[in-house]
């Protein structure tokens, strides 16, 4: 049932501050927090996009463990990370040990780079888990727009986008189905080495990729049934609009970073 | 009769402790016998697919147990596996779970896990595929040739080669043509009759499962409300349509016509037990 615990990239429905802003307003949001995380030199400056973090996750009314959870899958780097600029930074030495040796610099960076990973991962999971795939999808292609002039397909990629984000549950779901089917009837996947491991693998992935392209085909023609034609002349059901708060979501972002800059300026 | 499997204070919770978390069965109890013809029925979500999951060790009951053949089918790592060749679960829409490049290699895919001799195999493939009503020509096709039906019948020929004492199939006539349904049904019997097995069939569709089953088992809402005789059962026809079964339409008729004052048998569900019980109550009314 391992499959079914993937939080990565889920939605959690509600009504918080968070949830109504406008799609666009918040990926933005997430753009320049990003920005803002590379920019940051020093405890205050990193103390200081922590706080905005805190203080935005605890308005989007998901629960902290929620996001403990979505982070699980990077604690291997995060430890990796940490060990590398633990041992590998120059500087002053506080401890050693053969050919190991940490030193008060590397300490400090291994610090600030799980703080930065953690804070990356964080931000991208607060916009998944409080806007929905679709208004996700809507809010990029409208983003993307002007990137259309010079030739880019941002109407296809964001409607293969919001397809592929639409059958991730469905083939999940599928997944379990078929590996339950192949083990009634004595399959396992379990024992043996590596190489018969992977040729358990074999009664699911051929059953899966068939039903994918099935599907396919069939959503192809269910498109065109409904005289699905591409972007020309396309309206939508959902019009965004940016409200006055989107706008303040904006300003925020723009004095963020700028305080950021400062901060870096004075060495913060 | 010899109990085969026994079922106690089964509960499973679906996502425990999580905001999805979903009661999908309700302390169950019930004892299946050796060779007798069972039908599941209950509307969509009542909990069949989660009920039969455990039958063959599939799912894990978050409380109770499951015993087969007196033994708790945990109790061991190496049971729980060998339950599953001897308790064949053939899943909903199984066409789409074929994988091999010939209709013989997916057949022989289970009894090929239960590490069978060659010559076994071959027998037990040749045998399954005649249970399931296909030819030896169709033997060394690609599956994927075939018809939505026909890969049907291969999906439960790859049950049948395990010869399971205990076959379970979750709607195996969804979508198909009545001639085809019929025809399926008559190969499983068929099956049930040679090898004394047990079948246990799911439907929503109780007028095919009553007409062919010993005993009916209706879920709802993660419990079992009716337990008995296909008869026994549809003297409750009043219940079962509260519960959004579709009861056989003799039956909703015969309370109807009760309803109008006219003492008639209420357990009736195919139009031949209509007849005998018109004829009956006409014999009494002229008797008098
Ligand atoms: N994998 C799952 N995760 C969470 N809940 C589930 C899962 N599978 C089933 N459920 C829930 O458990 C309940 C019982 O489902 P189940 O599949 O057993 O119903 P069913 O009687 O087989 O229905 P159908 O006739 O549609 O096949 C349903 O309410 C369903 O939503
Ligand atoms: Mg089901």
């Amino acid at each position: 049932m391992a499959l079914k615990d993937i939080t990565l990239g889920q939605y959690f429905p509600g009504n918080s501050l968070l949830h109504r802003f406008d799609p666009r307003s918040k990926i933005l949001f997430t753009v320049f927090y990003i920005a803002a995380i590379f920019l940051c030199r020093w405890v205050v400056s990193y103390g200081f996009v922590l706080a905005v973090l805190l203080v935005f996750i605890a308005i989007s009314h998901v629960k902290p463990k929620v996001f403990l959870k979505g982070m699980k899958p990077v604690v291997f780097i995060v430890i990796f990370t940490a060990i590398l600029n633990l041992f590998y930074t120059g500087g002053h030495v506080l401890w050693s040990y053969g050919i190991f040796k940490i030193t008060e610099e590397g300490l400090w960076k291994a610090g600030f780079m799980v703080l930065r990973i953690l804070m990356l991962i964080c931000c991208t999971l607060l916009l998944t888990y409080t806007t929905s795939p679709i208004l996700l999808t809507d809010g990029l292609e409208r983003l993307l727009r002007p990137l259309k002039r010079f030739g880019f397909p941002v109407h296809e990629l964001s409607m293969m986008m919001s397809i592929a984000l639409r059958f991730i549950p469905t083939l999940i779901q599928e997944t379990d189905k078929i590996i339950s089917a192949q083990k009634a009837r004595g399959a396992d996947f379990d024992s043996g080495n590596l190489i018969q491991k992977a040729k358990a693998l074999i009664p699911i992935l051929i059953p899966l990729f068939i039903s994918s392209f099935r599907r396919a085909e069939e959503l192809a023609i269910a498109m065109e049934c409904r005289c699905y034609h591409g972007d020309e002349g396309r309206t939508s059901l959902r019009q965004l609009k940016m409200a006055p708060r989107d706008w303040v979501l904006i300003g925020f972002c723009v004095v963020m970073v700028a305080a950021v800059i400062a901060l870096r300026i004075l060495g913060l | 009769m010899e109990p085969i499997i026994e079922i106690k204070h089964l509960t499973h919770i679906y996502s425990p402790n999580t905001p999805f978390e979903q009661k999908a069965l309700d302390d169950i109890d019930l004892t299946i016998y050796r060779g007798e013809y069972l039908g599941i029925i209950g509307r969509t979500g009542s909990g069949k697919s989660t009920l039969i999951q455990h039958l063959n060790g599939l799912m894990k009951p978050t409380s109770g147990q499951v015993l087969f053949e007196g033994q708790d089918i945990w109790s061991s790592k190496a049971l729980t596996h060998s339950i599953r060749f001897q308790v064949g679960l053939v899943f909903q829409y199984p066409e789409y779970q074929l994988f091999e490049e010939t209709v013989y290699k997916d057949i022989s895919f289970g009894p090929r896990n239960m590490k069978l001799e060659e010559e076994e195999i071959d027998r037990r493939v040749r045998q399954a595929a005649a249970f399931a009503g296909l030819s030896d020509e169709i033997l060394s096709r690609s599956p994927f040739e075939l018809s939505g039906g026909q890969k049907r019948r291969v999906a439960i020929a790859g049950v049948i080669a395990m010869e399971p004492k205990v076959l379970i199939l979750d709607e195996p006539t969804a979508g198909l043509d009545p001639a085809g349904s019929a025809s399926i049904l008559a190969n499983i019997d068929a099956y049930r009759q040679a090898n004394n097995a047990t079948v246990i069939i799911v439907s929503h569709s109780m007028e095919d499962v009553a007409r062919i089953t010993d005993r009916l088992v209706v879920v709802s809402h993660g419990t079992l409300p009716f337990v008995g005789a296909p008869r026994e059962v549809f003297s409750h026809g009043e219940e079962l349509n509260e519960l959004g079964l579709s009861v056989p339409a003799v039956n909703r008729v015969f309370a109807r016509i009760r309803a109008a004052g006219i003492d008639l048998d209420p357990a009736v569900y195919t139009v031949d037990q209509a007849k005998a019980a018109l004829l009956k109550a006409l014999a009494r009314k002229g008797g008098r």
